[in-house]
């Protein structure tokens, strides 16, 4: 079909669309640099002193190093776990392996908030004093279903013959799966530890309700909105991450489609 | 760990003892047979193919061969060995796939190098053998790109290399040529036969391609269902065939189905319609009254133009249709009594003259010799 060309209803509607997406995001990176306390119009001028002054509040930098130990740690299992999910499910078939999906992709579709609450009450029955570690937790389920579907497309995309090939070569299950398997897999699996990264980045209910005395980024975020002299300091540093969140989106994308040519030498004619 | 020997003393490189293997069809209690009882011993060197259909179980046989499928039941032995339940990894054959499997992620020399990497053999051995090994399949100066970039004929080469480097016992080859064009494939059953007759090693070579079977094989084992229905050499396989299947399925040919009216020695006469007989050779014992087939090549049918001098099996013809392809014309014929048949009339002369060729409509005389007909109890 010949690709329509756009009508000016699709025009506007696109341009007021961007706009209502991206203004207030805009706004953010603006008052950043405005020399004022109080976030409204006229601007006073530009100013880079809020980055100074976000560098110096040692409880926001705090709780960012909070955040970015969380995210690795907590994406790093995830994606060890979620990649040993997508190769169980691609490679074998087992009674109960539509369930086991199912399960394995619950956190998808159940609240976090829900979630949040249900694990709330699980660490205080079993007398877990809440941590970092419990948010970690709670970040670790939420990314599995993550990693398990990025990794899944790209092993269903693999050629089956070429575990045959390895281990007819010579290659045991294992010498099969470091050699063949997993460096094929790998692009995706990176791709999979930065969507998950992000994601529990930026992730507030699980933390909010799990936390201990640490805050992550949000949770301090959140606390600090009570007082206003903070608000420009707070403007700056969610300026900050949605740049560095954009950019490793970016990224991630790159990575996953680096990864997606064909996983196996096409061969011609009718097959 | 019994080692099992032929009539003459040697080792068979692969020996199947009633292998059978079913697979679970879908939700249903029923199972499908895929393999079903097959008895092959392939003697060491040979260029051995299994031919048949589609789901005839040939790629199944092999894949148990190469250790990927368990036989339900049955004995698989390599080189006296029994490995029906051996890993891959731990059988002393290689694979050609195909659709070639070679690894995306590794250069051309990596792929070839694979075998002898996870055997921990030495860096200089290896680089010496991959070097060995490409220009064994002319590839010498491909070694630093990817499989990609590679053309499908280039790819089946390593593919080739990747298996042959290890030195196996035997190659399985599960129709490597499938995927390549027509004239290409020619060239390839040329060379690979030439590289089996180099190398000295057993190959396997699975195919529903006659032609590929007939040009390379020592032997073939013709399948249908799960079973193996003869196994000869390519003369053998085309010229007695022993089943109706087999007849068919290599190369042309004409069937009258009758009944054996008279029987002398390897010669018989069979009724093919009332009034109609024809006398063939059976090479299988047969009985007055047996259901037949008579299964005749169109190229060993002679045409006559007029009325020759009295012979055998001759018989007056109507040509309904013909179909020029250069080197003989295609004559399409009914005899008395409505059977079909159809004949081969080779062009000698170089002519235009449309009246030197057979048309539809015209008056013909067939005839064969009797051992040119053979009679299949089937």
């Amino acid at each position: 079909m010949q690709p329509r060309r756009l009508t000016s209803f699709n025009f506007w509607y696109f341009v007021i669309f961007t706009v209502a997406l991206y203004l207030p995001l805009l706004l953010l990176i603006i008052f950043s640099f405005n020399d004022a306390k109080a976030l409204v119009f006229p601007l006073q001028g530009f100013t880079t002193r809020w980055y100074g002054e976000m560098l110096r509040t040692t409880e926001l930098v705090g709780s960012l190093w909070n955040s970015v130990l969380l995210g690795v740690a907590s994406s790093l299992a995830a994606t060890i776990l979620g990649t040993m999910a997508a190769i169980g499910v691609v490679r074998y078939k087992f009674p109960g392996r539509g369930l086991f999906v199912a399960v394995a992709a619950m956190p998808l579709v159940i609240p976090y908030v829900v979630l949040a609450v249900a694990m709330l009450l699980l660490f205080s029955q079993l007398n877990i004093p809440l941590s970092l570690w419990t948010v970690g937790l709670g970040h670790v389920i939420i990314n599995i279903p993550l990693v398990m579907l990025i990794v899944a497309a790209r092993l269903i995309g693999m050629d089956k013959n070429l575990e045959e090939a390895a281990m007819d070569l010579g290659a045991t299950y294992w010498s099969t799966l470091a050699r063949v398997t997993l460096p094929i897999a790998f692009p995706a699996m990176v791709a999979a530890f930065l969507v998950s990264f992000t994601s529990s980045f930026d992730e507030f209910a699980l933390a909010f309700f799990l936390i201990g005395p640490d805050p992550t980024l949000p949770v301090y975020i959140y606390s600090q909105l009570r007082f206003p002299s903070r608000l420009p300091i707070i403007v700056t540093m969610a300026s900050v991450i949605m740049v560095v969140s954009v950019l490793m989106i970016v990224f991630s994308e790159y990575v996953r489609r680096w990864g997606n040519t064909p996983a196996g030498p096409r061969s011609e004619g009718a097959q | 760990m019994t080692a099992r020997t032929t009539p003459n003393g040697a080792v068979p490189a692969v020996e199947l003892r009633n292998v059978y293997k079913t697979f679970p069809a879908g939700r249903s209690e029923s199972e499908v047979a895929a393999v079903n009882g097959v008895n092959l011993t392939l003697p060491s060197g040979e260029f051995f193919t299994l031919l048949g259909p589609s789901g005839c179980g040939k790629t199944t046989t092999l894949r148990m061969i190469a250790g990927f499928e368990t036989p339900t039941a049955g004995e698989i032995y390599i080189q006296g060995q029994e490995m029906s339940r051996t890993p891959p990894y731990r059988r002393p054959v290689n694979t050609v796939f195909q659709n070639y499997a070679l690894f995306p992620h590794l250069t051309i020399e990596k792929n070839v190098a694979f075998g002898l990497n996870v055997k921990k053999v030495s860096k200089a051995e290896q680089q010496r053998r991959v070097e060995e090994a490409l220009a064994l399949v002319q590839l010498a100066t491909v070694g630093q790109r990817k499989p990609t970039q590679l053309s499908g004929g280039q790819q089946q080469r390593v593919a080739l290399a990747r298996a042959l480097i290890n030195r196996p016992a035997v190659l399985l080859l599960d129709e490597p040529l499938g995927a390549l064009d027509y004239k290409l494939r020619q060239a390839m059953q040329l060379e690979l036969k030439a590289l089996q007759l180099e190398v000295g090693i057993t190959f396997v070579y699975v195919t529903h391609d006659q032609e590929e079977a007939l040009t390379m094989s020592d032997r073939i084992a013709v399948m249908n269902q799960g079973q193996v229905l003869q196994v000869g050499t390519p003369i053998e396989i085309y010229e007695r065939p022993t089943t109706r299947f087999v007849a068919n399925f290599i190369g042309e040919t004409n069937f009258l189905d009758g009944r054996v009216t008279r029987v002398n020695g390897s010669r018989c006469v069979v009724q093919v319609a009332d009034g109609l007989e024809v006398s063939g050779s059976n090479y299988q014992p047969v009985a007055v009254g047996d259901t037949v087939t008579v299964s005749i090549r169109p190229e060993k049918i002679r045409i006559h133009e007029s009325r020759p001098e009295p012979q055998p099996n001759l018989f007056e013809v109507a040509v309904d249709r013909v179909a020029y392809i250069g080197s003989d014309t295609q004559l399409f014929m009914t005899m008395p009594y409505g059977a079909k048949v159809r004949a081969y009339d080779q062009n000698e002369l170089s002519t235009v003259d449309e009246n030197y060729f057979y048309a539809a409509g015209d008056q013909a005389w067939i005839s064969w010799r009797p051992e040119n007909a053979l009679v299949l109890k089937d």
